[in-house]
């Protein structure tokens, strides 16, 4: 196995700034945004993004974090998986911009499954994406708004996200 | 985990892991839609030879909410209340396609029959066997014992330390051998009070202690106390002289529970004989938890439907 | 018929051929020789007198679809025994000379083993009036055993009248010791695992507070009294006790008390359910010193074929009852001989002669003397096997030993001179019956 380092610490650092900075440009401003992360890593991604649009326009980053297992259509072809919490910000999402944050795009499935849970906790105005890394081979017609990283990859090569405060570590590695 | 006979099958770590899913579940009644898609298409069955409307109504609405099918198949007015064996009840649910059966029997070990039987593929949840166990139940006790403590915080924890005392017909409860095991598991102390007629004749290898006065049990200031419900019935068999003698014994009256600390839980499985085994000033105390055990039922039955159902791959 | 049983090694450990003519064993020696007849090799096997049981429950008539006459002969014959006695709780009940007749008649037309009824002591095992008890002791079946097995006579009066009665016709009470009201609803052994599994226990005291009341009355009339399958180690003092006292009392074991716990109930398999239930280890090791010792004087099997309905379901809606023809033998091979504990010789004596003393049974008291009916059972004891549905040659299945390894195999039986079992496989119907005839 070969391990191949596509981002370092201060590449993701840059990514996210520049993700930032789309966001508010593309809501024309920091009113009405919800930053919620999807669990594990997105919701550390999440919480960066909304520090950064605090620092640009306080009282922008509004963040939370959705969990997706209970709308997963793969859950019979996998071991259990225990559930994360699900934290939507006290004003709830009615009628505000939702920022979906993940780590990795790949299939779409898991984007399909966080829009069906959205819809079980209310009715945002629009529902924007941010990755951090887009690696292709999408299966349902789904894209971002907000890529931190194109990164083309083969089927048979795994993306590595490793951030600080999850792993203690931070980098995006491509393994095959 | 294939199905959930008994807690004597849970660890620590599986314990605390059902717990910590019904906390997700516990959120989803505080939403506006109170429904998750993730057991779309799968089939649960109410296999109940006993009537219980609370236990069967709760297991109704936490599979409901997870949008499977259910189907109640009840004593009452139907073959099963004609004699019709479980083999054949079973092998008939199984044709139906039946994914998990909630089963309630009057006879002590009926769900593992089910379980260890050819007759059917399906999870099995023991809802209620005989004299046996009642797991739900139990992991809602504990579910509820550990939010009075740890609040919205509880995720992750187990109940190291805490002092429990269940008082009543331990003989005859399923409720209180479901505890037991579950609280040992979880790191509590179990301590049980009751006449020496309605204990096991030998207790030497459960996990607890055990006195006759529920007096001196109160002395020792538990952090919950938890009334089993007393059967009518045991009056006649001379377990006790009456009702009278019992309640001036082992009732939790207002003159107990002003002697039990302020924070300590009052708990009761239901259906209470209030004045009986509890006082109604107890039953409503601020102390009594019998309500919340109510609303954590369903969010625990979900959590065991969940674990039990979501995933074909065996863990 | 002629048979020549070669090298035969005789429970006293003695080796020798017998020739067995028209029912009887006509001589032995070595190197026996006789034209026509059917040999039979022994070398290596155990050579032991027709077993007799003193507790079978045949089911008929009543309850045929729990088992026969024939089906039930056929498993006796298949375990090695040549003789049972038939339990009385059929349907009528055997409370009366006909009825017991009957079974009699059903036996001798079938031929497998010899079939003893036992006739009821009350009336429909109600326990109110007594049989005629005269009657049947009079009869062509000359009943000697009465038992209301599977109910206790609680009655005090009633059971003293009965060991009274009973001397007037020399036959013996086998009493089901069951205290009746401690044990209402009992569905196992109270003890530690009844606790844990919330099924209602079974004290031993509900066993022991009837044997010593009816031992003292055995004493008090001067009469004879059986006591069917003791089951506790308490029950086994008690009859030390009442022997030392020179008490006229005989105890009974069954293979499955000698071997099995109450453990197996953590499985909720139906299969162990039994009455009396199995207890515990420590039980098993009294009864077992208690078989060694004397106190304890046989070894039957309380066989209790039932549909497998009643054993498919749960614990407390199942059946009460094992089967146990088929595996006694092996059975008491592994919990007693296998362990030192008994010889052959005393297999001989308990499960042959002295059952059929207490049954006054003849012609078991000196088995392969010349002259002596030809009633044995060759065995391997040194073949293993795992016990399977088709070692069972009776309607029920109900087995606790399915799956388990047990040692010996019948390998011949023969009753009254004829073969019932040969090669380890029975002899069919028709052939059987045929030897009957000509027997």
């Amino acid at each position: 196995m070969t391990a191949r380092t596509v981002l370092q610490a201060a590449d993701i650092t840059r990514a996210l700034t520049r993700i930032s900075h789309e966001i508010l440009e593309s809501n024309r401003g920091g009113s009405d945004l919800v930053i919620l992360g999807i669990p594990t890593r997105g919701v550390e991604l999440a919480r960066r993004i909304a520090k950064i649009l605090d620092g640009i326009e306080p009282g922008s980053g509004t963040v939370g974090s959705l969990d997706v297992t209970m709308y997963r259509d793969d859950l019979a072809g996998q071991p259990t998986r225990a559930p994360s919490p699900t934290q939507v910000p006290a004003g709830g999402i009615d009628g505000k911009t939702v920022v979906l944050v993940d780590d990795v795009l790949y299939s779409g499935r898991t984007i399909r499954a966080a829009l069906d849970a959205l819809g079980d906790h209310g009715r945002p105005k629009v529902v924007r994406l941010a990755v951090l890394v887009d690696r292709g081979h999408r299966e349902l017609p789904i894209r971002a708004d907000f890529v931190g990283k194109n990164l083309p990859t083969a089927l048979d090569e795994r993306i590595r996200v490793r951030l600080s405060e999850t792993d203690g570590a931070e980098f995006v590695v491509i393994e095959s | 985990m294939r199905h959930l006979l008994s807690t004597r099958e849970l660890d620590r770590a599986t314990a605390v892991g059902i717990l910590d899913v019904a906390e997700d579940m516990a959120d989803v009644a505080d939403r506006e839609i109170k429904k998750l898609p993730t057991l779309r298409g799968k089939t649960v069955v109410n296999l109940f030879f006993e009537d219980s409307t609370r236990t069967r109504t709760s297991f109704e609405v936490a599979a409901k909410r997870l949008s499977s099918d259910l189907v109640n198949f009840s004593a009452k007015g139907s073959s099963l209340s004609k004699g019709e064996s479980l083999k054949d009840t079973a092998q008939t649910l199984a044709a139906m396609g039946a994914d998990a059966v909630v089963i309630r029997h009057a006879s002590s070990g009926a769900a593992q029959v089910l379980a260890q039987s050819n007759w059917i593929d399906a999870a099995i949840i023991n809802a209620g066997d005989g004299t046996h166990e009642h797991p739900t139940q139990a992991l809602l006790d504990a579910f509820t014992m550990r939010r009075r403590i740890h609040g919205r915080a509880s995720r992750g924890h187990d109940l190291d330390g805490l002092r429990v005392t269940i008082v009543g017909d331990i003989l005859h409860s399923r409720v209180a051998r479901s505890n037991v095991w579950l609280l040992q598991a979880l790191g509590a102390s179990v301590h049980l009070v009751a006449p020496a007629t309605l204990l096991p004749s030998e207790l030497a290898n459960w996990p607890v202690t055990v006195g006759y006065d529920l007096d001196e049990a109160i002395r020792q200031s538990p952090d919950a106390i938890m009334m089993l419900r007393i059967q009518a019935e045991r009056m006649s068999a001379a377990y006790f002289p009456n009702a009278r003698e019992y309640g001036r014994q082992w009732g939790l009256d207002d003159e107990r529970l002003a002697r039990l600390g302020p924070d300590t839980m009052v708990m009761h499985p239901g259906p209470m004989n209030r004045g009986l085994e509890i006082s109604a000033g107890a039953a409503d105390s601020s102390r009594s938890t019998v309500l919340e055990q109510v609303a954590n039922g369903v969010s625990i039955r979900m959590a065991v439907l969940y674990l039990l159902l979501a995933s074909e791959t065996v863990a | 018929m002629s048979i020549l049983v070669t090298a035969a090694t005789l429970p006293d450990g003695t080796t020798t051929d017998l020739l067995v003519d028209d029912g009887v064993v006509v001589e032995r020696g070595t190197g026996l020789s006789r034209k026509g007849a059917t040999v039979i090799d022994a070398s290596g096997l155990t050579t032991l007198p027709g077993l007799v049981d003193l507790h079978t429950h045949l089911r008929e008539p009543g309850y045929e679809q729990s088992e026969t006459v024939l089906t039930g002969s056929r498993a006796a014959a298949s375990g090695g025994f040549t003789a049972v006695h038939a339990m009385a709780n059929t349907s009528p009940v055997s409370d009366t000379a006909g009825v017991v007749e009957q079974v009699l008649a059903l036996g001798e037309r079938h031929g497998y083993v010899t079939v003893r009824p036992v006739g009821a002591v009350t009336v429909g095992l109600a326990g109110e009036r007594l049989s005629e008890i005269g009657a049947m002791a009079q009869s062509r079946a000359a009943i000697r055993v009465f038992s209301d097995d599977g109910k206790c006579v609680s009655d005090a009066l009633l059971m003293r009248r009965a060991l009274e009665y009973v001397k007037t016709f020399g036959g013996v009470i086998a009493q089901h010791a069951q205290e009746p009201r401690l044990t209402e609803g009992a569905q196992m052994n109270e003890g530690v695992v009844s606790g844990e599994l919330g099924l209602q226990g079974w004290p031993a005291v509900a066993e022991e507070s009837i044997i010593a009341r009816d031992v003292l009355l055995a004493q008090h009339v001067g009469a004879r009294l059986h006591v069917c399958h003791v089951s506790t180690a308490g029950s086994v003092e008690v009859v030390r006790w009442a022997k030392a006292r020179g008490i006229d009392v005989t105890a009974e074991v069954t293979p499955h008390h000698l071997l099995l716990t109450d453990e197996l109930a953590r499985s909720y398999d139906a299969r162990y359910k039994v009455n009396p239930p199995l207890r515990t280890n420590e039980d098993v090791l009294a009864l077992r010193a208690g078989l060694a010792d004397g106190t304890i004087d046989i070894v039957a099997t309380d066989h209790a074929p039932h549909p497998a309905e009643t054993k498919e379901c749960a614990w407390g809606e199942a059946s009460f009852g094992m089967v146990g023809l088929e595996s006694a033998l092996s059975v008491v091979q592994a919990s007693v001989v296998d362990s030192g504990q008994l010889e052959w010789a005393d297999v001989a004596r308990v499960l042959s002669s002295t059952p059929a003393r207490i049954g006054q049974l003849a012609g078991y008291d000196a088995p392969f003397a010349v002259g002596s009916p030809a009633n044995f059972t060759l065995y391997d004891a040194a073949a293993r096997s795992v016990f399977a549905v088709d070692h069972l040659h009776g309607k029920g299945v109900n087995s606790p030993y399915l799956g388990t390894e047990l040692p010996g195999r019948v390998v011949a039986t023969v009753h009254n001179g004829y073969p019932t079992v040969l090669d380890g496989r029975l002899v069919d119907a028709e052939t059987v019956a045929a030897g009957v005839r000509r027997g």
